[in-house]
Protein backbone atom coordinates (compact mmCIF):
# COMPACT_ATOMS: atom_id res chain seq x y z
CA UNK A 1 0.00 0.00 0.00
CA UNK A 2 1.86 3.07 -1.22
CA UNK A 3 0.15 6.45 -0.96
CA UNK A 4 0.69 9.47 -3.13
CA UNK A 5 1.72 12.68 -1.39
CA UNK A 6 -1.75 14.22 -1.50
CA UNK A 7 -3.29 11.26 0.21
CA UNK A 8 -0.50 11.18 2.81
CA UNK A 9 -1.04 14.85 3.53
CA UNK A 10 -4.75 14.46 3.98
CA UNK A 11 -4.33 11.39 6.22
CA UNK A 12 -1.92 13.26 8.50
CA UNK A 13 -3.95 16.44 8.50
CA UNK A 14 -7.09 14.49 9.37
CA UNK A 15 -5.45 12.60 12.24
CA UNK A 16 -3.81 15.76 13.53
CA UNK A 17 -6.97 17.83 13.48
CA UNK A 18 -9.29 15.03 14.60
CA UNK A 19 -7.12 12.60 16.48
CA UNK A 20 -8.61 9.21 17.27
CA UNK A 21 -8.56 7.82 20.81
CA UNK A 22 -7.65 11.20 22.26
CA UNK A 23 -8.49 11.98 25.87
CA UNK A 24 -7.47 9.97 28.92
CA UNK A 25 -9.87 7.93 31.03
CA UNK A 26 -10.08 7.70 34.79
CA UNK A 27 -9.89 3.93 35.16
CA UNK A 28 -7.23 2.28 37.26
CA UNK A 29 -7.20 -0.86 35.12
CA UNK A 30 -5.39 1.19 32.47
CA UNK A 31 -1.61 1.45 32.52
CA UNK A 32 -0.14 4.87 31.82
CA UNK A 33 3.14 6.11 30.38
CA UNK A 34 4.24 9.73 30.12
CA UNK A 35 6.73 10.33 27.31
CA UNK A 36 8.32 13.72 26.70
CA UNK A 37 10.92 14.60 24.16
CA UNK A 38 13.99 16.34 25.54
CA UNK A 39 14.53 18.13 22.24
CA UNK A 40 11.10 19.43 21.23
CA UNK A 41 7.60 20.15 22.38
CA UNK A 42 6.18 16.63 22.25
CA UNK A 43 4.88 15.72 25.69
CA UNK A 44 2.20 13.06 25.71
CA UNK A 45 0.58 10.55 28.01
CA UNK A 46 -0.60 7.23 26.63
CA UNK A 47 -2.92 4.81 28.41
CA UNK A 48 -3.63 1.19 27.56
CA UNK A 49 -5.99 -1.49 28.74
CA UNK A 50 -5.03 -5.08 27.97
CA UNK A 51 -7.27 -7.99 28.82
CA UNK A 52 -6.77 -11.65 28.02
CA UNK A 53 -3.66 -10.86 26.03
CA UNK A 54 -5.46 -8.37 23.81
CA UNK A 55 -5.20 -4.60 23.44
CA UNK A 56 -8.70 -3.58 24.48
CA UNK A 57 -8.16 0.16 24.43
CA UNK A 58 -5.54 2.83 23.82
CA UNK A 59 -5.95 6.48 24.81
CA UNK A 60 -3.62 9.44 24.59
CA UNK A 61 -3.44 13.15 25.35
CA UNK A 62 -0.92 15.95 25.66
CA UNK A 63 0.82 18.47 23.46
CA UNK A 64 2.55 17.53 20.27
CA UNK A 65 3.35 18.48 16.71
CA UNK A 66 1.53 17.13 13.65
CA UNK A 67 3.82 14.14 13.30
CA UNK A 68 3.55 13.19 16.96
CA UNK A 69 -0.23 13.40 17.13
CA UNK A 70 -0.91 11.83 13.74
CA UNK A 71 1.43 8.88 14.32
CA UNK A 72 0.05 8.22 17.80
CA UNK A 73 -3.53 8.47 16.56
CA UNK A 74 -2.93 6.14 13.61
CA UNK A 75 -1.07 3.54 15.66
CA UNK A 76 -3.73 3.55 18.37
CA UNK A 77 -6.26 2.56 15.70
CA UNK A 78 -3.97 -0.11 14.29
CA UNK A 79 -3.28 -2.00 17.50
CA UNK A 80 -6.69 -1.77 19.13
CA UNK A 81 -8.30 -5.20 19.28
CA UNK A 82 -5.05 -6.96 18.38
CA UNK A 83 -3.31 -9.62 20.43
CA UNK A 84 -0.09 -8.73 22.18
CA UNK A 85 1.96 -10.51 19.50
CA UNK A 86 0.07 -8.93 16.60
CA UNK A 87 0.35 -5.46 18.11
CA UNK A 88 4.09 -5.80 18.73
CA UNK A 89 4.52 -7.11 15.19
CA UNK A 90 2.79 -4.01 13.78
CA UNK A 91 4.92 -1.75 15.94
CA UNK A 92 8.13 -3.51 14.89
CA UNK A 93 7.19 -3.22 11.24
CA UNK A 94 6.59 0.48 11.80
CA UNK A 95 10.05 0.86 13.38
CA UNK A 96 11.56 -1.05 10.46
CA UNK A 97 9.89 1.32 8.00
CA UNK A 98 11.28 4.33 9.90
CA UNK A 99 14.73 2.72 9.99
CA UNK A 100 14.60 1.85 6.27
CA UNK A 101 14.70 -1.88 6.91
CA UNK A 102 12.42 -4.52 5.38
CA UNK A 103 8.82 -4.28 6.52
CA UNK A 104 5.35 -5.41 5.52
CA UNK A 105 3.34 -2.39 4.30
CA UNK A 106 0.10 -4.39 4.46
CA UNK A 107 0.30 -4.44 8.25
CA UNK A 108 0.69 -0.68 8.55
CA UNK A 109 -2.37 0.63 6.66
CA UNK A 110 -2.57 4.42 7.20
CA UNK A 111 0.82 4.40 8.95
CA UNK A 112 2.31 3.98 5.48
CA UNK A 113 1.88 7.74 5.27
CA UNK A 114 5.13 7.92 7.24
CA UNK A 115 7.14 5.87 4.75
CA UNK A 116 9.45 8.79 3.99
CA UNK A 117 9.81 10.04 7.56
CA UNK A 118 13.21 8.34 7.69
CA UNK A 119 14.48 11.17 5.46
CA UNK A 120 13.66 13.73 8.15
CA UNK A 121 16.16 12.80 10.81
CA UNK A 122 15.06 15.52 13.21
CA UNK A 123 11.42 14.41 13.05
CA UNK A 124 11.86 10.69 13.66
CA UNK A 125 11.48 11.22 17.38
CA UNK A 126 8.15 12.99 16.76
CA UNK A 127 6.93 9.99 14.76
CA UNK A 128 7.93 7.40 17.34
CA UNK A 129 7.38 8.97 20.76
CA UNK A 130 3.78 7.76 21.10
CA UNK A 131 4.56 4.40 19.54
CA UNK A 132 7.40 3.75 21.98
CA UNK A 133 4.92 4.42 24.79
CA UNK A 134 2.51 1.85 23.32
CA UNK A 135 5.28 -0.74 23.02
CA UNK A 136 6.28 -0.18 26.65
CA UNK A 137 2.65 -0.32 27.76
CA UNK A 138 2.11 -3.69 26.07
CA UNK A 139 5.23 -5.01 27.78
CA UNK A 140 4.11 -3.57 31.10
CA UNK A 141 1.34 -6.18 31.17
CA UNK A 142 3.86 -9.05 31.05
CA UNK A 143 3.54 -11.41 33.97
CA UNK A 144 0.13 -10.07 35.01
CA UNK B 1 31.23 51.66 4.89
CA UNK B 2 29.52 48.41 5.80
CA UNK B 3 29.16 46.52 2.52
CA UNK B 4 27.26 43.31 3.07
CA UNK B 5 27.83 42.05 -0.49
CA UNK B 6 31.54 42.42 -0.01
CA UNK B 7 31.37 40.73 3.38
CA UNK B 8 29.50 37.75 1.93
CA UNK B 9 32.38 37.20 -0.47
CA UNK B 10 34.58 36.49 2.56
CA UNK B 11 32.39 33.53 3.53
CA UNK B 12 32.94 30.50 1.27
CA UNK B 13 29.68 28.88 2.37
CA UNK B 14 27.70 31.40 0.30
CA UNK B 15 29.57 30.31 -2.80
CA UNK B 16 29.21 26.62 -1.99
CA UNK B 17 25.53 26.82 -1.06
CA UNK B 18 24.15 29.86 -2.87
CA UNK B 19 20.47 29.11 -2.17
CA UNK B 20 20.80 28.84 1.59
CA UNK B 21 19.10 31.48 3.74
CA UNK B 22 20.71 31.22 7.16
CA UNK B 23 18.95 32.75 10.15
CA UNK B 24 20.51 30.60 12.87
CA UNK B 25 23.70 32.43 13.74
CA UNK B 26 22.72 32.51 17.41
CA UNK B 27 23.30 28.73 17.30
CA UNK B 28 26.53 29.03 15.37
CA UNK B 29 27.94 31.46 12.84
CA UNK B 30 29.50 30.98 9.44
CA UNK B 31 33.28 31.38 9.14
CA UNK B 32 35.17 33.80 6.91
CA UNK B 33 38.04 32.50 4.77
CA UNK B 34 40.66 34.17 6.99
CA UNK B 35 39.55 32.08 9.99
CA UNK B 36 39.50 28.90 7.93
CA UNK B 37 42.95 29.76 6.59
CA UNK B 38 44.33 30.30 10.08
CA UNK B 39 43.14 26.87 11.20
CA UNK B 40 44.35 25.31 7.98
CA UNK B 41 47.72 26.99 8.18
CA UNK B 42 48.33 25.36 11.53
CA UNK B 43 47.70 21.94 9.99
CA UNK B 44 49.50 22.45 6.70
CA UNK B 45 52.41 24.78 7.46
CA UNK B 46 53.04 25.39 11.12
CA UNK B 47 52.13 22.26 13.06
CA UNK B 48 53.82 22.34 16.44
CA UNK B 49 52.98 22.21 20.09
CA UNK B 50 53.19 25.48 21.99
CA UNK B 51 55.73 26.45 24.62
CA UNK B 52 57.53 23.12 24.29
CA UNK B 53 59.69 22.99 21.17
CA UNK B 54 63.09 24.52 20.56
CA UNK B 55 62.40 25.10 16.90
CA UNK B 56 60.96 27.76 14.62
CA UNK B 57 57.44 26.41 14.12
CA UNK B 58 56.90 26.10 17.84
CA UNK B 59 58.10 29.68 18.37
CA UNK B 60 55.82 30.97 15.62
CA UNK B 61 52.75 29.13 16.87
CA UNK B 62 53.47 29.97 20.52
CA UNK B 63 53.72 33.64 19.70
CA UNK B 64 50.46 33.59 17.75
CA UNK B 65 48.78 31.72 20.59
CA UNK B 66 49.98 34.20 23.21
CA UNK B 67 49.16 37.17 21.00
CA UNK B 68 45.56 35.97 20.83
CA UNK B 69 45.11 37.01 24.46
CA UNK B 70 46.08 40.54 23.45
CA UNK B 71 43.72 40.54 20.46
CA UNK B 72 40.81 39.23 22.56
CA UNK B 73 41.70 41.86 25.18
CA UNK B 74 41.45 44.57 22.55
CA UNK B 75 38.02 43.32 21.52
CA UNK B 76 36.86 43.33 25.15
CA UNK B 77 38.65 46.56 26.10
CA UNK B 78 40.51 44.60 28.76
CA UNK B 79 43.80 46.09 29.96
CA UNK B 80 45.47 42.87 31.15
CA UNK B 81 45.80 39.89 28.76
CA UNK B 82 46.46 37.60 31.75
CA UNK B 83 42.76 37.94 32.52
CA UNK B 84 41.92 35.97 29.36
CA UNK B 85 41.61 32.20 29.90
CA UNK B 86 41.02 29.92 26.91
CA UNK B 87 38.28 27.37 27.51
CA UNK B 88 36.27 24.96 25.39
CA UNK B 89 33.47 27.53 25.02
CA UNK B 90 30.89 29.57 26.94
CA UNK B 91 29.56 26.52 28.78
CA UNK B 92 33.04 25.52 29.93
CA UNK B 93 33.72 29.12 31.01
CA UNK B 94 30.57 29.18 33.06
CA UNK B 95 31.36 25.84 34.65
CA UNK B 96 34.82 27.09 35.56
CA UNK B 97 33.25 30.09 37.28
CA UNK B 98 30.63 28.05 39.10
CA UNK B 99 32.80 25.11 40.19
CA UNK B 100 36.26 26.68 40.14
CA UNK B 101 35.36 29.84 42.00
CA UNK B 102 31.96 29.76 43.68
CA UNK B 103 32.11 26.21 45.01
CA UNK B 104 34.84 27.44 47.36
CA UNK B 105 33.26 30.83 48.08
CA UNK B 106 29.63 30.09 48.89
CA UNK B 107 28.14 28.72 52.09
CA UNK B 108 24.79 27.91 53.61
CA UNK B 109 22.45 30.90 53.57
CA UNK B 110 24.17 32.59 50.63
CA UNK B 111 22.05 33.35 47.58
CA UNK B 112 22.79 32.93 43.88
CA UNK B 113 20.62 35.26 41.79
CA UNK B 114 19.51 34.15 38.33
CA UNK B 115 16.62 35.02 35.99
CA UNK B 116 14.04 32.77 34.40
CA UNK B 117 15.19 33.59 30.88
CA UNK B 118 18.33 31.52 31.16
CA UNK B 119 20.13 29.12 28.90
CA UNK B 120 20.52 25.69 30.53
CA UNK B 121 24.27 26.20 30.85
CA UNK B 122 23.62 29.18 33.12
CA UNK B 123 21.26 27.28 35.41
CA UNK B 124 22.41 23.70 35.71
CA UNK B 125 25.92 24.35 37.12
CA UNK B 126 24.35 26.62 39.73
CA UNK B 127 21.89 23.90 40.79
CA UNK B 128 24.89 21.68 41.47
CA UNK B 129 26.86 24.39 43.26
CA UNK B 130 23.83 25.26 45.38
CA UNK B 131 23.40 21.62 46.35
CA UNK B 132 27.03 21.22 47.33
CA UNK B 133 27.44 24.53 49.21
CA UNK B 134 23.88 24.67 50.61
CA UNK B 135 23.57 28.13 49.06
CA UNK B 136 20.13 28.96 47.67
CA UNK B 137 19.01 30.01 44.18
CA UNK B 138 16.57 32.88 43.76
CA UNK B 139 15.18 34.24 40.51
CA UNK B 140 14.86 37.93 39.74
CA UNK B 141 11.28 38.48 38.51
CA UNK B 142 11.34 39.88 34.96
CA UNK B 143 8.89 42.27 33.34
CA UNK B 144 5.92 40.77 31.53
CA UNK B 145 7.65 41.05 28.18
CA UNK B 146 10.75 39.26 29.49
CA UNK B 147 12.88 42.39 29.91
CA UNK B 148 15.01 43.00 32.97
CA UNK B 149 13.46 44.91 35.85
CA UNK B 150 16.06 46.83 37.81
CA UNK B 151 13.71 47.52 40.73
CA UNK B 152 13.00 43.84 41.16
CA UNK B 153 16.73 43.25 41.10
CA UNK B 154 17.38 45.87 43.77
CA UNK B 155 14.68 44.32 45.90
CA UNK B 156 16.37 40.90 45.60
CA UNK B 157 19.69 42.42 46.61
CA UNK B 158 18.07 43.99 49.68
CA UNK B 159 16.05 40.93 50.61
CA UNK B 160 18.61 38.16 50.22
CA UNK B 161 22.21 37.59 51.18
CA UNK B 162 23.27 37.64 47.53
CA UNK B 163 26.85 36.52 46.85
CA UNK B 164 26.60 35.66 43.15
CA UNK B 165 24.60 37.11 40.27
CA UNK B 166 24.68 35.20 37.00
CA UNK B 167 22.92 36.54 33.92
CA UNK B 168 23.14 36.55 30.17
CA UNK B 169 24.48 39.82 28.76
CA UNK B 170 22.08 39.23 25.86
CA UNK B 171 19.24 36.70 26.17
CA UNK B 172 19.49 33.92 23.59
CA UNK B 173 15.70 33.59 23.39
CA UNK B 174 14.51 37.20 23.26
CA UNK B 175 17.57 39.23 22.31
CA UNK B 176 17.27 41.72 25.17
CA UNK B 177 20.43 43.39 26.43
CA UNK B 178 20.70 43.31 30.20
CA UNK B 179 22.09 46.45 31.89
CA UNK B 180 25.22 44.67 33.09
CA UNK B 181 27.03 47.85 34.15
CA UNK B 182 24.26 48.87 36.52
CA UNK B 183 23.80 45.26 37.63
CA UNK B 184 27.50 45.05 38.54
CA UNK B 185 27.56 48.38 40.38
CA UNK B 186 24.57 47.41 42.52
CA UNK B 187 25.95 43.92 43.20
CA UNK B 188 29.35 45.27 44.19
CA UNK B 189 27.75 47.63 46.72
CA UNK B 190 26.48 44.50 48.46
CA UNK B 191 29.74 42.61 48.05
CA UNK B 192 28.30 40.23 45.45
CA UNK B 193 30.05 39.19 42.23
CA UNK B 194 28.56 39.15 38.74
CA UNK B 195 29.04 36.51 36.06
CA UNK B 196 27.78 37.52 32.62
CA UNK B 197 27.19 34.96 29.89
CA UNK B 198 28.54 36.78 26.86
CA UNK B 199 27.74 34.09 24.27
CA UNK B 200 25.14 36.22 22.43
CA UNK B 201 26.73 39.58 23.27
CA UNK B 202 30.39 39.44 22.25
CA UNK B 203 29.61 38.53 18.60
CA UNK B 204 27.14 41.40 18.22
CA UNK B 205 27.83 44.39 20.42
CA UNK B 206 30.74 46.37 21.75
CA UNK B 207 31.73 44.83 25.07
CA UNK B 208 33.90 46.86 27.43
CA UNK B 209 34.71 44.74 30.46
CA UNK B 210 36.53 47.58 32.25
CA UNK B 211 33.61 49.95 31.88
CA UNK B 212 31.10 47.26 32.84
CA UNK B 213 33.29 46.30 35.81
CA UNK B 214 31.99 42.77 35.32
CA UNK B 215 33.71 40.08 37.38
CA UNK B 216 33.39 37.13 35.00
CA UNK B 217 32.38 37.00 31.33
CA UNK B 218 32.44 33.86 29.19
CA UNK B 219 31.78 33.31 25.50
CA UNK B 220 32.32 30.94 22.57
CA UNK B 221 34.35 31.55 19.44
CA UNK B 222 32.02 29.64 17.13
CA UNK B 223 29.19 32.16 17.49
CA UNK B 224 31.52 35.01 16.50
CA UNK B 225 32.99 33.65 13.24
CA UNK B 226 35.59 31.49 14.99
CA UNK B 227 36.10 27.73 15.25
CA UNK B 228 34.10 25.35 17.45
CA UNK B 229 35.45 23.97 20.71
CA UNK B 230 37.18 27.14 21.81
CA UNK B 231 36.02 29.99 23.99
CA UNK B 232 37.13 32.48 26.56
CA UNK B 233 36.65 33.26 30.19
CA UNK B 234 37.47 36.83 31.08
CA UNK B 235 37.84 37.24 34.83
CA UNK B 236 39.40 39.80 37.12
CA UNK B 237 42.88 38.70 38.05
CA UNK B 238 42.32 38.69 41.79
CA UNK B 239 39.38 36.33 41.25
CA UNK B 240 41.40 34.06 38.97
CA UNK B 241 43.97 33.84 41.74
CA UNK B 242 41.25 32.40 43.97
CA UNK B 243 39.92 30.04 41.29
CA UNK B 244 40.75 26.34 41.41
CA UNK B 245 41.63 24.82 38.04
CA UNK B 246 39.12 22.14 37.03
CA UNK B 247 41.79 20.12 35.27
CA UNK B 248 45.33 19.46 36.28
CA UNK B 249 48.16 18.10 34.20
CA UNK B 250 50.89 19.02 31.79
CA UNK B 251 51.20 22.68 30.99
CA UNK B 252 49.46 23.74 34.20
CA UNK B 253 52.26 22.97 36.66
CA UNK B 254 55.67 24.52 36.99
CA UNK B 255 57.18 21.98 39.41
CA UNK B 256 55.96 18.95 41.29
CA UNK B 257 57.39 16.00 43.18
CA UNK B 258 56.16 12.51 44.05
CA UNK B 259 54.92 13.63 47.48
CA UNK B 260 52.22 15.74 45.86
CA UNK B 261 53.81 19.12 46.27
CA UNK B 262 52.80 21.11 43.22
CA UNK B 263 53.63 24.62 42.21
CA UNK B 264 51.03 25.71 39.68
CA UNK B 265 52.02 27.82 36.73
CA UNK B 266 51.01 31.43 36.65
CA UNK B 267 47.64 32.79 35.60
CA UNK B 268 46.09 32.20 33.09
CA UNK B 269 47.97 29.12 31.81
CA UNK B 270 47.27 27.16 34.99
CA UNK B 271 43.68 26.85 33.73
CA UNK B 272 44.78 25.39 30.40
CA UNK B 273 46.20 21.99 31.36
CA UNK B 274 47.19 19.67 28.54
CA UNK B 275 47.87 20.62 24.95
CA UNK B 276 45.19 23.20 24.24
CA UNK B 277 43.03 23.70 21.17
CA UNK B 278 45.82 25.60 19.41
CA UNK B 279 44.21 25.89 15.98
CA UNK B 280 41.02 27.03 17.70
CA UNK B 281 42.88 29.83 19.42
CA UNK B 282 44.56 30.86 16.16
CA UNK B 283 41.16 30.89 14.43
CA UNK B 284 39.69 32.92 17.28
CA UNK B 285 42.43 35.50 16.81
CA UNK B 286 41.49 35.99 13.15
CA UNK B 287 37.81 36.13 14.03
CA UNK B 288 38.42 38.92 16.57
CA UNK B 289 40.51 40.83 14.05
CA UNK B 290 37.85 40.43 11.37
CA UNK B 291 35.14 41.74 13.73
CA UNK B 292 37.28 44.70 14.84
CA UNK B 293 38.11 45.57 11.22
CA UNK B 294 34.41 45.82 10.50
CA UNK B 295 33.79 47.63 13.79
CA UNK B 296 31.44 46.34 16.47
CA UNK B 297 29.27 49.45 16.28
CA UNK B 298 28.83 48.96 12.52
CA UNK B 299 27.96 45.29 13.03
CA UNK B 300 25.39 46.17 15.64
CA UNK B 301 23.87 48.81 13.38
CA UNK B 302 23.61 46.32 10.53
CA UNK B 303 22.12 43.52 12.70
CA UNK B 304 19.64 45.97 14.10
CA UNK B 305 18.57 47.21 10.69
CA UNK B 306 17.78 43.65 9.55
CA UNK B 307 16.02 42.80 12.83
CA UNK B 308 13.84 45.93 12.64
CA UNK B 309 13.08 45.23 8.99
CA UNK B 310 12.13 41.61 9.70
CA UNK B 311 9.99 42.52 12.71
CA UNK B 312 8.30 45.24 10.64
CA UNK B 313 7.45 42.77 7.90
CA UNK B 314 6.35 39.92 10.15
CA UNK B 315 4.20 42.18 12.31
CA UNK B 316 2.00 42.95 9.29
CA UNK B 317 0.87 39.31 9.29
CA UNK B 318 -2.24 38.52 11.35
CA UNK B 319 -1.22 34.90 11.91
CA UNK B 320 2.13 35.76 13.48
CA UNK B 321 2.84 36.44 17.14
CA UNK B 322 6.16 38.14 17.85
CA UNK B 323 7.39 37.69 21.42
CA UNK B 324 10.11 40.34 21.37
CA UNK B 325 8.94 43.25 19.21
CA UNK B 326 11.49 45.41 21.02
CA UNK B 327 14.36 42.99 20.43
CA UNK B 328 17.63 44.83 20.99
CA UNK B 329 20.09 42.35 19.60
CA UNK B 330 19.94 40.08 16.57
CA UNK B 331 17.05 37.81 17.61
CA UNK B 332 13.42 37.64 16.45
CA UNK B 333 11.25 35.13 18.34
CA UNK B 334 7.83 34.34 16.94
CA UNK B 335 5.18 31.73 16.25
CA UNK B 336 2.62 31.13 13.51
CA UNK B 337 -0.85 30.75 14.96
CA UNK B 338 -2.18 27.21 14.86
CA UNK B 339 1.05 25.57 13.69
CA UNK B 340 3.70 24.15 15.96
CA UNK B 341 7.06 25.84 15.69
CA UNK B 342 8.83 22.69 14.62
CA UNK B 343 6.37 22.04 11.80
CA UNK B 344 7.01 25.56 10.50
CA UNK B 345 10.75 24.89 10.82
CA UNK B 346 10.46 21.80 8.62
CA UNK B 347 8.56 23.82 6.03
CA UNK B 348 11.15 26.60 6.05
CA UNK B 349 13.86 23.97 5.67
CA UNK B 350 12.14 22.65 2.55
CA UNK B 351 12.54 26.17 1.11
CA UNK B 352 16.20 26.37 2.08
CA UNK B 353 15.63 28.67 5.04
CA UNK B 354 17.40 27.70 8.27
CA UNK B 355 15.91 28.82 11.59
CA UNK B 356 15.93 27.34 15.04
CA UNK B 357 12.71 26.08 16.57
CA UNK B 358 12.21 24.83 20.08
CA UNK B 359 12.97 26.15 23.51
CA UNK B 360 16.56 27.16 22.74
CA UNK B 361 17.91 25.46 25.86
CA UNK B 362 15.89 27.87 27.99
CA UNK B 363 13.50 25.36 29.51
CA UNK B 364 12.03 27.71 32.07
CA UNK B 365 11.19 30.66 29.87
CA UNK B 366 7.56 29.57 29.36
CA UNK B 367 6.95 31.14 32.76
CA UNK B 368 7.70 34.45 31.11
CA UNK B 369 6.35 34.41 27.57
CA UNK B 370 3.65 31.77 28.02
CA UNK B 371 5.04 29.32 25.51
CA UNK B 372 7.83 26.79 25.58
CA UNK B 373 8.49 26.75 21.86
CA UNK B 374 9.27 29.52 19.45
CA UNK B 375 10.68 29.98 16.00
CA UNK B 376 13.90 31.94 16.39
CA UNK B 377 15.37 33.83 13.47
CA UNK B 378 18.78 35.18 14.42
CA UNK B 379 20.62 37.71 12.32
CA UNK B 380 24.30 38.36 11.79
CA UNK B 381 26.60 40.56 9.81
CA UNK B 382 26.18 38.65 6.53
CA UNK B 383 22.34 38.61 6.45
CA UNK B 384 20.49 40.78 3.94
CA UNK B 385 17.07 42.35 3.55
CA UNK B 386 16.50 40.07 0.56
CA UNK B 387 16.90 37.11 2.89
CA UNK B 388 14.49 38.70 5.35
CA UNK B 389 12.02 39.07 2.46
CA UNK B 390 12.32 35.36 1.71
CA UNK B 391 11.60 34.43 5.31
CA UNK B 392 8.70 36.85 5.42
CA UNK B 393 7.26 35.46 2.17
CA UNK B 394 7.49 31.90 3.46
CA UNK B 395 5.77 32.79 6.73
CA UNK B 396 3.08 34.75 4.89
CA UNK B 397 2.25 31.72 2.75
CA UNK B 398 2.65 28.94 5.30
CA UNK B 399 -0.25 26.57 5.99
CA UNK B 400 -0.51 23.46 8.10
CA UNK B 401 -0.93 21.43 4.93
CA UNK B 402 2.30 22.81 3.46
CA UNK B 403 4.13 21.99 6.67
CA UNK B 404 2.97 18.40 6.56
CA UNK B 405 3.87 18.25 2.89
CA UNK B 406 7.39 19.33 3.77
CA UNK B 407 7.80 16.49 6.23
CA UNK B 408 6.38 13.52 4.35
Amino acid sequence: MIFDDNLKRSILLDHYQNPHNKGLVDDERYHLIHNASESCIDDIKVQMLMEEGKVKDVRFDGVGCTICFASTSIMSDLIKGKSKEEALDIINNYYNMIEEKDYDPDLLEEANAFDTLSKQANRIKCGTIGIHAMEDLIKSYDGQ
Amino acid sequence: MFDVDKIRKDFPIFKNDPGLVYFDSAATSFKPQCVIDAVNDFYTRHTANIHRGDYDNSFIVSKDYDDTRKVVSKLLHNDDPDQIVFTAGATASLNLVAYGYFLDHLKEGDVILLTLAEHASNILPWFEVAKKTKARIEYIPLNEDGTFNIDNYKECLDKYNVRAVSLPYVSNVLGYINPIKEICALAHEKGALVNADGAQAVPHIKVDVMDLDVDFLGFSAHKMLGPSGIGVLYAKKKLLEETTPMMNGGGANARFNKDGEVILKEIPVRFEAGTPNIEGVLGLKKACEYLMDLGMDNIRKHDDEIVRYLIGKLSTLDNVKIYNPRSECSIVAFNVEGIFAQDVGSYLNSLGIAVRTGNHCAKVIDNIIGTTETIRASVYLYNTKEEADKLYGAIRDVTLEKCIGAII
